[in-house]
């Protein structure tokens, strides 16, 4: 004969047990709601932080060994650092998507950074206008997955340079770091030990100094 | 006529006799100075004889052909092999068709070796060499894709620095390419023309061209043709052979050799 207490004790801890699953399952529905709601009101394209602007892209091609301009409408911050880095970020989305003539993966996340800074040892850096050296921090990922070749290295590094010259009128000079240190070649070929120059006749020539 | 006055001279020296010694030593004297002269005369004229009749030094020239990569260094990953593999087995094919064509030919390896790009460049340097080839593949592009030295042409310079010492010789460069441009344009082959900064090419002081051979895509081939295919590879080899013919003929007028 099961005592009358335990009984009473067993049908409340039912009880509790029925009301806490019905509890959990409502929650659980909520939070699903709530993570279907959220997914749904995820921006689909990059928050406008500025005006949409025109981009000249300096697009690569394997096929005939040639950089191309391309305008691209996108938004571009003020900031000439930012900048650039949004100009040249757009310019690797396009190698990494299958369609592209220079097929390269890593997309814009390869570019950590690039600072501007002035010339050293010329009389335009005292002035405001005066010449910048850009120095393109790449990632380790997109060196080491990077196509192996010198065409299709040094086309890399020739759009970079275009592409910068281009949009930003002051960078006069380029060079590359790898995860912020110096790297001797891009993937074996192409010497990323040099400052290249982003003039158009020399960049026309592949120009370089030591 | 010089061996000649050679042994007249021999024999005028040995002419004067000392004053005062003794007859017999005196003609001792003579007949040693006499037996010189005419030794004298005969190895002078055997001399003579030998130069007149060895042909003349024939003028070196000298290819220097660089297999890129190469031990721990494997470069491209190419469908059927490495790139260093690759490069090496061209190397060696286009040194016999050289070879075959009276060219002193010097290579960077024989062998699966690590060289450095420095190391490559003292090898050229050394060789002298008339024209340095950098052999390369990959599977992007199509057809071969010449490079030369980004650098900036400078004049002519007593010292150069090793870094940049090919900036002396961009011009004899961009002509070495134009005539291996069109050997292989003969040949059927697509080339497109490029300059790059190539650590190793940039410290060589000779006429420098980078090759890289890509599989041919081009439409009016026929067909592609993959770089393991052997027709392709001997039509490549075949006008580069071609082209240093072209670039030793025309020596006389950039005044070498």
């Amino acid at each position: 004969m099961i005592p009358r207490h335990q009984t009473v004790l067993f049908i409340v801890l039912l009880a509790a047990s029925a009301i806490m699953g019905v509890l959990l399952w409502n929650q659980l529905r909520r939070s699903h709601d709530r993570l279907l709601h959220g997914q749904d009101s995820a921006p689909t394209q990059a928050p406008q932080v500025a005006a949409a602007e025109q981009a000249t892209l300096m697009v690569a091609n394997d096929a005939d060994n040639t950089v191309q301009p391309r305008l691209l409408t996108l938004p571009l911050p003020q900031n000439p650092e930012a900048r650039a880095r949004a100009i040249l970020g757009k310019l690797l989305d396009l190698y990494a998507t299958p369609i592209s003539t220079h097929p390269v993966p890593g997309g814009a996340s390869s570019i950590e950074q690039v600072f501007l800074v002035p010339i050293a040892n010329t009389k335009e850096s005292a002035t405001p206008d005066g010449p910048e050296l850009a120095v393109v921090n790449l990632t380790d990922s997109f060196v080491a997955n990077h196509p192996s070749g010198l065409e299709s290295e040094s086309l890399t590094v020739l759009s970079i340079c275009s592409t910068l010259d281009a949009n930003l009128p002051r960078v006069k000079e380029v060079r590359f770091l790898v995860d912020g240190q110096p790297r001797a070649t891009l993937a074996g070929h192409a010497d990323l030990t040099r400052t290249y120059l982003t003039t158009e006749e020399t960049v026309a020539a592949g120009g370089s100094r030591p | 006529m010089s061996a000649l006055r050679a042994a007249l001279f021999t024999l005028r020296a040995a002419t004067p006799a000392p004053r005062f010694a003794g007859k017999k030593g005196a003609i001792n004297q003579n007949l040693q100075r006499l037996i010189l002269a005419a030794a004298t005369l005969v190895a002078t004229s055997a001399c003579a004889a030998t130069f007149a009749q060895a042909p003349p030094v024939a003028s070196r020239f000298v290819v220097v052909l660089d297999a890129a990569h190469g031990g721990d260094d494997s470069g491209a990953n190419l469908v059927s092999e490495a790139e260093k593999a690759y490069t090496l087995a061209f190397s060696v094919r286009l040194r016999s068709l050289l070879m075959a064509r009276g060219f002193t030919v010097v290579t960077t390896r024989e062998s699966d070796d690590t060289v450095e790009p420095d190391h490559r460049a003292e090898i050229a340097d050394h060789a002298n060499a008339q024209a340095c080839l950098s052999l390369h593949a990959a599977e992007s592009g199509s057809g071969v894709h010449l490079f030369v030295s980004s650098l900036a042409p400078v004049q002519d310079a007593h010292f150069l620095a090793w870094k940049t010492a090919q900036a002396s010789w961009i011009l004899r460069s961009l002509s070495l390419a134009g005539v291996v441009n069109s050997a292989l344009s003969h040949a059927t082959v697509p080339v497109t023309l490029g300059r790059i900064a190539l650590p190793g090419i940039d410290s060589m002081t000779c006429p420098a061209v980078a090759i890289e051979i890509a599989p041919d895509r081009s439409s009016d081939a026929g067909g592609s043709a993959g770089l393991d295919d052997p027709d392709y590879q001997a039509r490549v080899a075949d006008a580069l052979a071609a082209a240093l013919v072209e670039w030793r003929s025309q020596a006389p007028e950039r005044g070498q050799q």
